[in-house]
């Protein structure tokens, strides 16, 4: 059951990784405004005006 | 623009316009830009967000703005040597987007620092839950196969690696409250938590140096992540309150017009008036701060103050508090503290009284925690002594002693209140109901009489047009688009009855008296009967015949003078909503400062025929007094500085967003809009909570009773204990859920805050709205 030894560390490292990114996106303030987030995604004031591909 | 004024006794301008002080309403950045946090009107939607971003970001010296949707707030860096913000203003006044800054002075920010606390919490605890769990799923399942003890040590020590740092971490929030409670010599629910946490850690650890079969951390781990998912919601909801509750104070653009020592005029946030300081109040706005007038003379509607709703004539040397509404004259006033003998004085004293009287109250959760502690410890410590008896070695009595205080750790007790508190709170910010106080809602429930004060409660804030001495179309439009450019209450009844929305050109206003104007070389006038020569006898028969209506006069120069008689209305749902809760069993009673007369007329529309008139602070507190005495719960809804001690020596109160501050902050739920309708919703929502709440202390009681003689009889295994928690925790929030399908609809419909007119200057824009929908 050798092999335990490799996969238990490596699943609590994927695990650990997985919260150093909550906590950073909690510190980056991405949970201030969960309803303009979910807009914002949709919005195309990032392309240029006259871009095609802006509704 | 500033006006010079003499420094001794100065004349108050009528129409003097004071800078900002952007200083005081904005923070610096490291950089040396400034952030300003701007409350803003209207946002409703996601293409609001990008018209105004776009908007402010078009403005040279603007470093960036960021739209908070959910808290509709616009935080904007600038550079001050390039842009003054009142670029800004007008900008977003331009596309539809009426802002106010907030007063940094007045952030109540802790709330959030704490929701975020709890989130990470939340955060590291979730994940050490799945990862111990992972292993402890493969001790549980190879103990009962052909797993090998050095296998299931290498899982237990890898668990302790994990469980140990998360517990340290994420258990604080309810460690320090515990360790807190102990100093203090008291119980809360933290103190068996903590020790229920800290037993199964202890005990686990033991296990897995010995080499024992069980380790209970995943327990462990999963009864924090449990309760500080309810904490963390129970904070989120706080946050929510406090968020909508400062937007709505900042909606009401409470700044004070000061007057400097040059004589040059600031507008700055409330809090950075002093007592001593000159402040100029125009026509026909609230006064922001108590103080004595030191100059000028008007008409002031003292009706937030007093219940009175018939202006009184104030001049230099009288008192004026704040919430007063100023009429026709333009008033200087010398801020004072809240002096012995002032009636902010007397009030504060009376609600810091009614207060005291209250705090033996105690919440349902924390009696649930006293009766629950000394019983399960008691039983642990019978385990203990009843395994010794029959003949077992002591440890492992001690083991099966640890393994009551675990599984009866009272994770199911320590949620059943909160997460009813939580969605019931939620529902009712949906209804457009704000609650002060978290224990408000088992305080509703329990009511069986409400006590309503009339004016500003029942009846509409502002005045409505209720009778003219003569009928003139023609008239009654040019008065209304006179009345437009006059601030005064009565003159924004008038526009809104005319339907107004055009205004007259060369408008002047005449201090004291109202506002002219020219129109194809006739003077019209708007003002009091004497400004516009109404004769005497039509000024005695209206007020016979309108005892509590207040006159305005309109003369246009050519025919007689019209007399216009503007009163408070009964709210549109008033008698709908009464009627609603006389048959939900209320007793109903009208407590008011106002006259009889006035009184007697809004009992008998509303039929309630219970009421009292010009009643004082202190008689107001006498009647709630009598009341409770005859084994009543009252429920208090108020709005005025009058209202305060009675709202806080009420059983519970409720006060609508309309009310003074003082009011305000006494009242136990502030709710929204103007319609009566909420304080109906929120006894019913609060009835159901309450139902609910005994419902889950019953759920927790039974799986107490389950599961203590299972761990008494030494059957508790580390999945019997994840089990039993969670699935106790998982019935209880469940169970709590229900409450989200509990009727009533929701408030929220446009935009919120438009809905809530409340400073003077915005009673025009919503009156119109209003009447349009």
């Amino acid at each position: 059951m050798s092999i335990l030894l490799y996969l238990v560390p490596i699943a609590l490292t994927l695990g650990l990784l997985g919260l150093a990114g909550f906590l950073w996106s909690l510190k980056s303030g991405q949970y201030e405004d969960l309803e303009g987030a979910a807009w914002r995604a949709i919005q195309d004031d990032d392309l240029a005006e006259g871009d095609p591909r802006r509704g | 623009m500033t006006a010079a004024l003499p420094l001794a006794g100065p004349e108050p301008v009528a129409d003097a316009v004071p800078a900002r002080d952007w200083s005081a309403y904005s923070l610096a950045e490291p950089d040396g830009r400034r952030r300003l946090t701007l409350a803003v009107e209207n946002i409703t939607c996601a293409a609001c967000m990008g018209d105004i971003e776009r908007a402010l970001r078009g403005v040279e010296g603007v470093a960036s703005a960021r739209v908070n949707l959910a808290d509709r707030r616009v935080a904007v860096v600038y550079d001050p040597a390039a842009l003054s913000p009142d670029v800004l203003l007008a900008r977003l006044q331009a596309i539809g987007y009426p802002a106010h800054p907030f007063d940094p002075a007045a952030r109540r920010d802790g709330g959030s620092a704490e929701a975020r606390r709890l989130l990470k919490s939340l955060g590291v605890a979730g994940f050490g839950t799945m990862n111990v769990m992972l292993m402890s799923i493969s001790v549980w399942s190879g103990n009962v196969t052909d797993i090998t003890p050095e296998t299931r040590d290498f899982f237990h020590f890898m668990s302790a690696l994990v469980a140990l740092p998360c517990i340290a971490y994420a258990g604080q929030p309810f460690f320090g409250s515990a360790a807190a409670a102990i100093r203090r010599r008291s119980v809360n629910m933290d103190v068996p938590i903590s020790i229920g946490i800290l037993l199964a850690t202890g005990l686990s650890v033991a296990n897995t140096f010995l080499g024992g079969h069980e380790a209970y951390f995943d327990s462990a781990l999963m009864l924090l992540f449990f309760l500080l998912l309810g904490r963390f919601l129970d904070e989120n909801m706080r946050r929510r309150t406090a968020v909508e509750a400062e937007t709505l104070a900042t909606l009401r653009s409470e700044s004070a017009v000061r007057i400097g020592a040059d004589g040059a005029l600031a507008e700055v946030p409330v809090s950075r008036v002093a007592p001593g300081d000159l402040v100029l109040v125009r026509p026909g706005e609230r006064v922001p701060v108590d103080g004595r007038v030191a100059a000028g003379t008007s008409e002031i509607d003292r009706s937030l103050v007093t219940g009175e709703t018939a202006p009184v004539a104030v001049g230099p040397g009288e008192m004026v508090h704040a919430g007063m509404i100023n009429g026709f004259g333009a008033l200087t006033v010398s801020v004072t503290a809240a002096v012995e003998g002032t009636l902010v004085a007397e009030i504060e004293r009376l609600i810091s009284e009614a207060q005291s009287m209250k705090a033996g109250a105690m919440r349902l959760a924390d009696r649930a925690a006293r009766a629950y502690a000394p019983v399960v410890h008691s039983a642990a410590a019978l385990t203990f002594l009843g395994w010794m008896a029959v003949g077992a070695d002591w440890s492992h009595a001690l083991v099966i002693a640890i393994a009551v205080l675990i599984i009866t750790c009272p994770c199911a007790l320590a949620l059943a209140i909160p997460a009813v508190q939580v969605v019931a709170a939620g529902r009712l910010f949906r209804s457009g109901v704000l609650l002060n106080a978290g224990d408000a809602i088992e305080r509703l429930a329990a009511v069986d009489t409400i006590v309503f004060d009339k004016t500003g409660t029942l009846t509409t804030p502002e005045p409505r047009l209720v009778a003219s001495s003569r009928f003139d179309a023609g008239a009654l439009a040019l008065a209304g688009r006179l009345a437009l450019s006059s601030r005064h209450p009565l003159a924004r009844g008038l526009a809104r009855a005319a339907g107004a929305v055009e205004t007259l050109e060369g408008v002047r206003e005449r201090p004291g008296e109202g506002v002219a104007a020219l129109v194809d070389g006739r003077e019209i006038r708007l003002g009091s009967p004497a400004f516009c020569a109404v004769p005497a006898e039509v000024v005695e028969r209206m007020r016979a015949a309108h005892p509590t209506a207040s006159l305005i006069a309109v003369a246009d120069g050519r025919g007689e003078p019209v007399l216009h008689a503007l009163a408070q209305a009964i709210k549109t749902d008033a008698a709908e909503t009464l009627a609603r809760l006389a048959a939900a069993g209320y007793r109903i009673e009208i407590l008011s400062g106002d006259r009889q007369a006035a009184v007697a007329e809004t009992a008998a529309a509303l039929g309630v025929a219970e009421f009292r008139a010009e009643a004082d602070p202190q008689a107001k507190i006498a009647r709630l007094e009598v009341l409770a005495a005859e084994g009543r719960r009252v429920l208090m809804v108020g709005d005025g500085l009058n209202d305060a001690p009675s709202l806080a020596a009420a059983h519970v109160s409720m006060s609508p967003v309309s009310a003074a501050h003082v009011a305000q902050a006494a009242a136990d739920a502030v709710f929204l809009g103007e319609r009566l309708g909420p304080v109906a919703t929120a006894l019913e929502v609060a009835r159901a909570a309450r139902r609910l709440m005994g419902q889950n202390l019953a759920i927790a009681v039974v799986y107490n009773v389950i599961a203590v003689p299972i761990a008494v009889l030494g059957y508790v295994t580390p999945l019997v204990a994840a089990l039993a928690m969670s699935g106790s925790s998982l019935i209880v929030t469940l169970n709590a859920v229900r409450l989200r399908r509990i009727a009533g609809e929701p408030w929220r419909t446009a935009a919120p805050v438009a809905a809530a007119p409340t400073s003077p200057a915005m009673l025009g824009a919503a009156g119109t709205l209003r009447e349009q929908t």
